[in-house]
Parts: C-alpha cells; structure tokens; sequence
C-alpha cells in the first residue's frame, strides 16, 4: 500500500498512545470521583457533576482558549513545565494528556457513576455485616458487580480521545510524533488536497468507530442478561 | 395576533429591503493574513456601493478544498497564486479575472523587545517554540520554510517548529507566550510596534504574490463583480499598502 507512510503510522502510534494515557489516568481520578458522585447527599453533588459533564456541551474552542492561556508561560502550565526547564505545556504529549483528561472526563465519570448508583446500598452493607473493612469491600464487592459500568467507561474516554479534534488543533502545533494526532493529520491532508491519505484513516476512523459502537451495545446486552 | 402580524410584517421586510435598495450581497473567502486589510476593504465598499462583502476567513487551501466542493463563495482573496490559477484551470473561476491584489511580507516577530534582532535570531535559535503556519496549506508557512532553508537554518530549527492551522494561529501562539518567536505576516503587526520584528528579505523566500479571482459562481453577481473592480481601485489599494503589502508592480 504505497498510501500508508511513516507519518501515518506516526499519527497512529500517537493517536493510540494519547487515548490509552488518558483513559488509564482517567480510570484513576475518575472512579473515586464517580464513586463520591454515586454515594454523596450533599446539595454540592450535582454542581461537581455538572462541572464534570461541562464539556459535553461546551465547544472545543472554549477549552481550547482557556487551555493556551493557562497552560502557557503565564498559566499554571508554564510554572510546572519550568520545573523541567519548559517553557509551556502547550505543544507537548503531556499538554494534550492534560487536554483530554478534561474533556474526555464526563464519558467515563458518568458510565461508572451510574454502575456504582445502581448497585445500591445494599451489598456493601452486606459486607460490612461480615466484618469486610471499606477499602476491601470496595475492591472485591463494588468494582467486580460495576465492572460493565467501568468497561463502558473506558471504551468511551478511548474512542472519545481518539475523536478528539478542536482542542487538539488548537493547543497542539501539529507536531509529528508529539502532537499530530490522527484528526489533525486528516485535516491537513484535505486541506493540503491529498485526498487519498485523506480517505485511507478517515475510512479507517469510520471502522474504528463502528466496532467502539458494536462493543458498547454488546458490553450492554451481555450485562443485561447478566442482571436478569 | 398582534405578534403574528408584526412577525409577518418583519418577515415580508426582510424580503423587501434588498430590493428596495438595489443593494446586493457576495460571499468572499479571504486568507486569514488578510484579515484586518479585507475588513476596512469591505466597509469602505459598503460606504461607497451600497453592496455588502459577507467575509469569511481561512487557510487558502482550506478554502480551495471548500470551492472545488461548491462552497458558496464568489470571490476568493487566496494568500498565494497557484489556488487561483488552479481554479481556473479547474473551470470553477472566471478566466481574466485574476489578478494579484498584494504581495505579502513575512517577518519574524516575538512578542518581547529585543528578542528578534535579524537572522542572527534565527542562528542562535536561543528559543524553545518557533510558530509558522502550516506550510502545505498557507503560502507564508511555505515562505517561511524556503526563508530558513535559504538560511541553511531549516534542520536545525526544525524540532523547535510549531504549526498554526492558519497565519491567525501561529500569531496566537506568539501572542499567548506559548511561542517566544514566530513568522507571520507583516499585515498582521500594522498599528503596533510593541515586541521586536525582523522583515524578512525578500531574496530568501519567493514573493508572496496574492491572487482574487471571481468564482464562477459569482459571474452573474452584481456584488461579486463590483468587489473585485474595487480591489483594483486606488481606495482599496491605499488599505492595502498601509496594512504593509506591496502592490504588484512597484515592489
């Protein structure tokens, strides 16, 4: 296939990379977060929920802007790329890592929050009866039974990473092999008229996201039969 | 009731108005480095014509994409003259129409004073980011490579290049600090001397010749027609030259 270039499988590599860095971080930060979301009654609950789901519906753009600004010389980002010798963590790997946590976030919090609110109080109780400390309990009892709820929310925060564009485009600089990910690489090729690369990874995007699709329907169905 | 009568009176109004004033309306696709110098274009060929330029801007091969696939412009302003040309030849633009409204000026800047002080800024490259626009879509991205490949400087430079969609974003990414330095266009820094600024000679990169042409789509409007015999006029060609573009001809 004379299409297919090392610039593709660098957009590739990366694009692969960036989504498994940021669903691996965002099942670390996100499951206590769901976790806390599912079981809090306090009155701040929905605002921290709704925070979280914010980008859902803000435009890329917003994030993007404000993720120039603060990750620059004169943001927050600027003071801990200097602790390295940066400058700004605009333009590098971790800056997009940063980017797509964020906006990634709602579609794995809210999958997992859901799984942990329809468990319900009561097996956790259950174990506490049987002398289970919280800690244990919340490995061997809550995690195994919102397993789907955890999956999902993985499989999303991937394909969603992998989507992402606006934010990229805009914090990113295109760089080869640090931020150049795939939807930028295909941006590029339309509007440089290469038409061909252009077709070969959209395609390629439209078959990866029909399987994402496929897989969600069918984690569905199996934990569906699974609960009746 | 009274509500639908006046929507239905406001509505009827917005199909009137045009008409009544004989003033029509064309959609322009300009290159982002052209901006500001389209903007007081259009207003004063409001003033003078009655006529509105709806503008939008971009990369132009963003927008040469978009019209090859029937995006409604009728009239395109493109940063280089390879677009135009094409369009042409691809039978989508009037032939005789084009000409080159400007010759763009590229310069390296950097927000801070005394931090661009001639191609010896560039030799030294004591910086971490340097921002271009994306060569293979904007023509001052490819100026800017041929200028520090002329330079014998691209190699080295190379790992510190970052890439702004269009000219609008590699001035962004200087203007928010996130690049110290980057090359952009001289219409771009009109009105401010604030940073420091090298012009760029223009024996290392070829001359940014930038190309209108009237889209076939806009042959039969009277706008579209109008906005280009105003870019030829000398109040247009004043707004140009005090926005740093040299005119064809006189550079």
């Amino acid at each position: 296939m004379d299409v297919w270039s090392a610039e593709i499988s660098q957009a590739v590599t990366l694009t692969l990379a960036l989504a498994a860095v940021t669903t691996a971080t965002l099942l670390v930060i996100g499951t206590p977060l769901a976790w806390w979301l599912a079981r809090s009654r306090g009155w701040w609950t929905e605002i921290v929920a709704s925070v979280v789901a914010l980008p859902l519906v803000l435009p890329p753009t917003v994030l993007g802007f404000y993720l120039l600004v603060l990750l620059g010389p004169d943001g927050p980002g600027g003071r801990i790329a200097s602790l390295w010798g940066g400058r700004t963590l605009a333009f590098t790997f971790e800056g997009l890592v940063i980017g797509s946590v964020v906006y990634s976030m709602p579609f794995v919090v809210q999958p997992i929050r859901n799984a942990f609110t329809a468990m319900g109080e009561r097996p956790l109780e259950v174990a506490a009866t049987l002398r289970a400390s919280p800690w244990h309990a919340f490995w061997t009892i809550a995690v195994p039974l919102a397993r789907s709820g955890l999956l999902t929310g993985a499989v999303l925060g991937f394909a969603h990473t992998v989507g992402e564009f606006g934010l990229v485009l805009m914090i990113g600089g295109n760089i080869p092999g640090r931020t150049k990910v795939l939807s930028v690489a295909i941006f590029d090729y339309v509007e440089a008229s290469r038409w061909r690369e252009a077709s070969l990874l959209a395609g390629g995007m439209v078959i990866f996201a029909f399987a994402v699709i496929l897989t969600m329907t069918l984690i569905d169905r199996r934990s569906a039969r699974a609960a009746s | 009731m009274k509500f639908i009568r006046s929507l239905a009176i406001g509505i009827g109004l917005i199909f009137i108005a045009p008409g009544a004033a004989k003033a029509a309306q064309t959609n322009v696709a300009v290159a982002a480095n052209f901006t500001e110098a389209a903007k007081e274009i259009a207003a004063a060929f409001r003033q003078k014509t009655g006529h509105e330029a709806v503008l939008s801007f971009g990369a132009s091969g963003q927008f040469y994409t978009q019209i090859t696939q029937g995006a409604p412009f009728q009239v395109f302003l493109s940063a280089d003259d390879s677009r135009p040309k094409k369009l042409v030849e691809d039978g989508l633009a009037v032939p005789g129409s084009r000409f080159t409204y400007a010759i763009g000026k590229l310069v390296l800047w950097s927000k801070s004073p005394g931090v661009v002080n001639g191609e010896e800024t560039l030799k030294a490259a004591s910086f971490a980011k340097l921002s271009i626009c994306n060569p293979a879509a904007a023509p001052y991205g490819a100026a800017a490579v041929e200028a520090m490949k002329a330079l014998k400087l691209y190699e080295a430079l190379q790992p510190k290049l970052v890439e702004g969609a269009t000219i609008t974003q590699a001035y962004q990414f200087v203007e928010t600090g996130n690049a110290e330095v980057g090359f952009v266009a001289l219409s771009q820094l009109t009105g401010s001397d604030a940073g420091s600024r090298w012009v760029v000679p223009q024996d290392l990169y070829n001359p940014i010749r930038q190309d209108a042409v009237l889209l076939k789509s806009g042959a039969g409007n009277d706008a579209a027609s109008a906005f280009i015999g105003f870019l030829h006029g000398p109040e247009a060609r004043a707004i140009i030259e005090k926005y740093g573009y040299v005119l064809d001809g006189q550079s």
